[in-house]
């Protein structure tokens, strides 16, 4: 027995020596995704006390740029934006710009703002493009118009949609690059439309139509049903309550500069309820409707139509075995769907260099071509109007239209709920739908609540 | 050893009364030089530890406490006094009143779950004579599979349709629905624990005589009757300090929610510790994080308390030779 | 009671512990389920991870692409690093210390000993968020040091030390005393080799609970080369798809488990021998 345990210490000491050395080897690499490729770079990971003091390198200054950056689709995103890095070091062999997936945009911005709290300020992220207050409040992210000293930069800022810049500025300064952004679409089920006796070709555009269709889509054999229709509600829910509340005449959650919300508005309640009474009818799952199975359910014929970002449709398209439909968003007075979606941040307290790096990094990422591309791959909608006059997107475009939905519901955009003090205020109104949706409560009370959690929150702010 | 033994206690008759009292003053001084040396050593000993249980253990309650009396959070650039504000602020919370709320249930419900199994499973495995190590692999094993892989694996069989649970029923959706999320999450608690306690209750068998089992069973006592009236009751010390054990697990374990409810719905799933990293680390209200922690603390303690009282009892019946 | 009816009650006591039996097993196959699920669903082609029933040829498909999405050689030797690291440093600390409780009687000892165990409730995963705001005064926010230095003392070790020395006779100790021993030679020779047991399963319970250990480097953690096992896991868990892609989870899932599972397996014997016996109860 004694030897065994020896042998056992002894083992644990080699390991713990192969654990020193393999913390030598600087790995610079997502979790997910592909891998990629930091040869080259020297190893930060051992010396350096903090990650993003000067490097002590003296030829060449070669710089390694950290950037985090959430996932909240499937279909892989986070291997594409491993492989652009890995292309941009090509092209540039001083920059490294290695890639942090760090799970949600919510869970994104927890990272971020702690990292920056910590003082492991990052180069730059991809964040939600309503943290922006949240941000601002920190006093975390750099001006953007600083960097762009040449007419050519001006030009390539102000190239992007209005409907995009709406959440990146605060008055008259640029803070967020418009990058994997979206507006809500509903997909649908062609093979289950002609099944249920509806045409293919046209989807619900109103409100009634749109239970109407999802009473008829709805079926069960045996124990399995086939839903009518799934709007997540977990997640993104306020983002979901918001294409219902937008629909009724452009009514939005919150005040233009983040102070104040609408949440006990009797726009919101109509808007909850009708998306209740979905599930009220059976024609779509009762209880919390998950973000990440509704797109599985919709490819595995489990749901006929579903509510998602457009920045699934790649995935989608690519998963799918029967023909099926992307159309913009049914309507109550209006049409409209809030944007969303992620921008990029430069962050402030990291030196002008690093800055600047990483400033070419984003105008390298926003180029027409890449921005197509990008779109072509998710499904994001292209952020530039240029980008949609490229080949490449215009060949796609040909042979499947569906990818312009989006782009077309821009013109019926709106801001997606941005507040000071985000993460809270936006739980507020995500409890109350899940408070509605599991039947803990009714649609006034909870909402009721939800204002007055939001209320005593933001009132510090005016 | 004891201060008083080495001194001479007993008047020895016929000799010089105060020469005695000497003798007993140098005697003393000597024990207390001797007990000065020991706990300089003893001290030395301990100072490693102790250090970083100060740093990281004491001095971060003290912080704690002192941080729940300023308003810090996002809307403040210094943190301002308010005195006891943050805690009169948490008894308006509803999210903190439910974390509280089902902090107890997951307790109540998990504590003596996870204990009936783990003894029922130690006995069974003490009865068997074969594939005595299948048996304890398959009941010991969810100790050594990390919190996060055991979430995982878990959204495998509650994740409706495409989930193990789906293949019974596939509109079940435990984790969707408020009421029965939690339930769901509690299940899995209580496999993550049952075997590590049932590692305890292993120990404390070993610990009872055959003798006492074949003379109950020469009484005719049925198997039954053999756990009611023998092993059950030598089996309380292990019990009591289990207890304890399971008692602070449900207050500690929450690795699970960030991948299976992130607290949700609503907070039907959520609990303190998840709250304190959700305040702290979501919403950076330090100051109100800091009276949660404030709170899950004093809990603690008082569970601590009860095992004091406890330990005092036992000190008393089993150190008396 | 006539020998008919005491017959008939032994046999049905007999079908009762039967049964009884049988239950066991039944809950011994429900609680072994989730291994054999994850086990099962990492080995089947990713095609066929959702059908229950589907059988196939078992494939390390799975685990080359998980090995090639995610850098898990780094996560390994990041958790094997904070594990054992925390470990050998906790084995000196609690040595020392569960021999001064267990040995001396020195002034302050009660005080000593109740702060002691308030650490075994109290424990430093509870106290995130000043822990953190500490690390971060200190610097060593995202660093492997950072994330061990609150688990250096254990009070659980120390228990176990101490409880373990008081059932050694003290006429070991008073031997190599009067052989000239001094106390860091009596505490090495005299202790250690029978201490290897309670060290052997507090070295169990110990790497466990850091292979286990998740908030506390998520929070402090900021680089993917910091990340732990377990943090890696669920990033990587949270990137895939629901359904489609479980096969690779699971191949993940079951290469985090695998090396503890392992452990056990190996050690089982004495790690059971020495928890039975090191004054864990």
């Amino acid at each position: 027995m004694k030897k065994r345990i020896f042998a056992l210490l002894l083992s644990v000491l080699c390991l713990l020596t192969m654990a020193g050395c393999g913390d030598a080897k600087n790995v610079s690499q997502a979790s997910g995704g592909a891998s990629t490729n930091s040869t080259g770079t020297p190893s930060s990971v051992v010396q350096s006390a903090e990650n993003n003091t000067v490097n002590t390198e003296s030829e060449a200054e070669p710089l390694e740029l950290t950037m985090y950056f959430p996932v909240s689709v499937g279909g892989g995103p986070d291997a594409l934006i491993d492989a652009l890095c890995t292309q941009y070091h090509e092209e540039n062999p001083n920059v490294t710009v290695t890639p942090i997936y760090a799970g949600s945009y919510a869970d994104t911005r927890t990272k971020v703002q702690a990292a920056i709290k910590g003082g492991n300020i990052p180069d730059m992220a991809i964040m939600f493009s309503i943290d922006l207050y949240s941000l601002l409040a920190m006093d975390a992210i750099a001006d953007i118009n600083s960097f762009c000293t040449t007419p050519e930069d001006q030009e390539w800022l102000n190239g992007f949609y209005e409907g995009f810049m709406m959440n990146s500025r605060d008055g008259d300064i640029t803070y967020g690059i418009p990058w994997q952004r979206s507006t809500i679409v509903l997909y649908y089920n062609k093979e289950a439309f002609a099944e249920a006796g509806l045409d293919p070709e046209k989807a619900p555009s109103t409100w009634e139509e749109l239970s109407d269709y999802a009473k008829k889509l709805t079926k069960t054999e045996g124990d399995a049903t086939r839903y009518g229709i799934e709007i997540p509600s977990d997640g993104y829910a306020y983002w979901m309550l918001q294409t219902f509340c937008v629909q009724q005449n452009g009514f939005n959650l919150m005040n233009s500069t983040g102070t104040e919300t609408y949440y006990n508005d009797e726009r919101t309640a109509k808007g909850l309820s009708f998306w209740k009474s979905l599930a009220e009818d059976g024609s779509m799952p009762s209880g919390i409707v998950s973000w990440a199975t509704t797109p599985s359910d919709f490819i595995e014929g489990k749901t006929a139509m579903m509510y998602h970002t457009t920045g699934n449709l790649t995935n989608v398209k690519n998963s799918v075995d029967f023909d099926f439909g992307v159309a913009i968003l049914p309507s109550c007075d209006s049409f409209g769907s809030p944007t969303g979606g992620g921008n990029f941040y430069i962050f402030k307290g990291i030196s002008e260099e690093r800055q600047k790096a990483a400033f070419e990094f984003i105008k390298w990422m926003t180029d027409d071509e890449r921005v197509a591309q990008w779109s072509i791959d998710t499904g994001y909608v292209a952020t530039r109007p240029t980008a949609y006059e490229t080949e490449r997107m215009k060949a796609y475009a040909e042979d499947f239209p569906y990818c312009l939905v989006a782009r077309d519901q821009l013109e019926y955009g709106y801001a997606e709920l941005s507040t000071y003090n985000q993460a809270e205020v936006q739980k507020a109104i995500d409890d109350a739908i899940s408070y509605v949706m599991t039947d803990q409560m009714e649609v006034g009370p909870a909402l009721e609540e939800a204002q007055q959690t939001a209320e005593s929150i933001l009132k510090e702010y005016r | 050893m004891d201060i008083a033994m080495k001194i001479p206690q007993k008047r020895v008759q016929g000799q010089d009364w105060t020469l005695q009292r000497e003798e007993y003053r140098v005697g003393l001084k000597k024990a207390i030089r001797g007990k000065w040396k020991k706990t300089l050593i003893a001290w030395l000993l301990l100072s490693p530890s102790l250090i970083f249980l100060t740093v990281f253990t004491i001095y971060p309650i003290a912080q704690s406490f002192i941080n729940s009396l300023y308003k810090d959070n996002l809307s403040t650039l210094k943190p301002v006094f308010q005195g006891f504000t943050n805690y009169a602020n948490l008894l308006k919370d509803k999210a903190f009143l439910e974390c509280f709320w089902n902090n107890l249930l997951v307790a109540v419900v998990t504590v003596p779950c996870s204990i009936g199994l783990a003894v029922a499973f130690a006995v069974f495995e003490k009865g068997i004579k074969r594939g005595k190590f299948l048996v304890r692999l398959g009941f010991i094993y969810p100790t050594f599979i990390p919190m996060v892989a055991a979430a995982n694996i878990w959204m495998f069989i509650y994740t409706p349709i495409y989930g193990l649970l789906g293949y019974i029923n596939p509109n079940w959706r435990f984790l969707a629905d408020g009421k029965t999320a939690i339930w769901a999450v509690m299940a899995m608690l209580i496999w993550k624990q049952a075997g590590y306690i049932m590692l305890f209750y292993m120990s404390g068998l070993t610990g009872i005589s055959k003798e006492m089992y074949e003379a109950a069973k020469i009484d005719g006592a049925g198997s039954f009757q053999l756990f009611r009236l023998i092993t059950w009751p030598l089996l309380a010390p292990t019990t009591t300090y289990v207890f304890i054990i399971a008692l602070t697990n449900a207050y500690k374990m929450v690795d699970h929610l960030y991948i299976m409810t992130k607290g949700g719905p609503g907070n039907a799933t959520n609990v303190l510790l998840f709250y304190i990293y959700q305040t702290g680390f979501d919403y950076w209200d330090t100051g109100k994080a800091s009276a949660i922690t404030v709170v899950l603390v004093g809990l603690l303690l008082i569970i601590t308390c009860i095992k004091f009282f406890h330990d005092d009892r036992k000190a008393y019946y089993n150190e008396t030779p | 009671m006539n020998s008919f009816t005491q017959k008939h009650t032994l046999q049905w006591k007999k079908v009762g512990t039967a049964l009884l039996k049988g239950l066991m097993f039944l809950m011994l196959f429900i609680n072994a389920i989730p291994l054999l699920w994850v086990i099962r669903t990492a080995f089947i082609s990713q095609d066929k991870a959702l059908d229950l029933f589907a059988v196939g040829l078992p494939t390390l498909d799975n685990f080359k692409r998980v090995l090639a999405a995610a850098p898990f050689g780094k996560y390994y030797g990041n958790t094997l690093f904070i594990t054992i690291g925390i470990l050998l440093v906790q084995l000196v600390f609690i040595t020392l210390a569960g021999y001064a409780f267990a040995r001396i009687d020195f002034y302050g000892s009660r005080l000593l000993f109740i702060l002691f165990l308030s650490q075994l409730m109290i424990a430093p995963e509870v106290l995130i968020l000043p822990n953190y705001s500490l690390m971060v005064k200190l610097g060593l926010n995202d660093h492997l040091l950072g994330i061990m230095l609150p688990f250096f003392a254990s009070a659980m070790g120390t228990l176990i030390v101490r409880q373990t020395i008081k059932t050694i006779p003290t006429e070991l100790e008073e031997a190599a005393r009067v052989d000239g021993a001094n106390l860091p030679q009596i505490l090495g020779k005299v202790y250690v080799p029978l201490l290897l047991p309670a060290y052997l399963s507090f070295g169990m319970i110990s790497a466990a609970f850091q292979w286990n250990n998740f908030l506390w480097p998520l929070v402090m953690t900021d680089s993917v080369s910091k990340r732990p096992l377990s943090l890696g896991l669920a990033m990587f868990a949270m990137s895939y798809e629901t359904g489609a892609q479980w096969s690779d989870v699971s191949a993940a899932t079951f290469l985090v488990c695998v090396p503890l599972l392992a452990l056990f397996i190996i050690f089982q014997r004495q790690f059971m021998d020495s928890f039975m016996h090191s004054g864990i109860k």
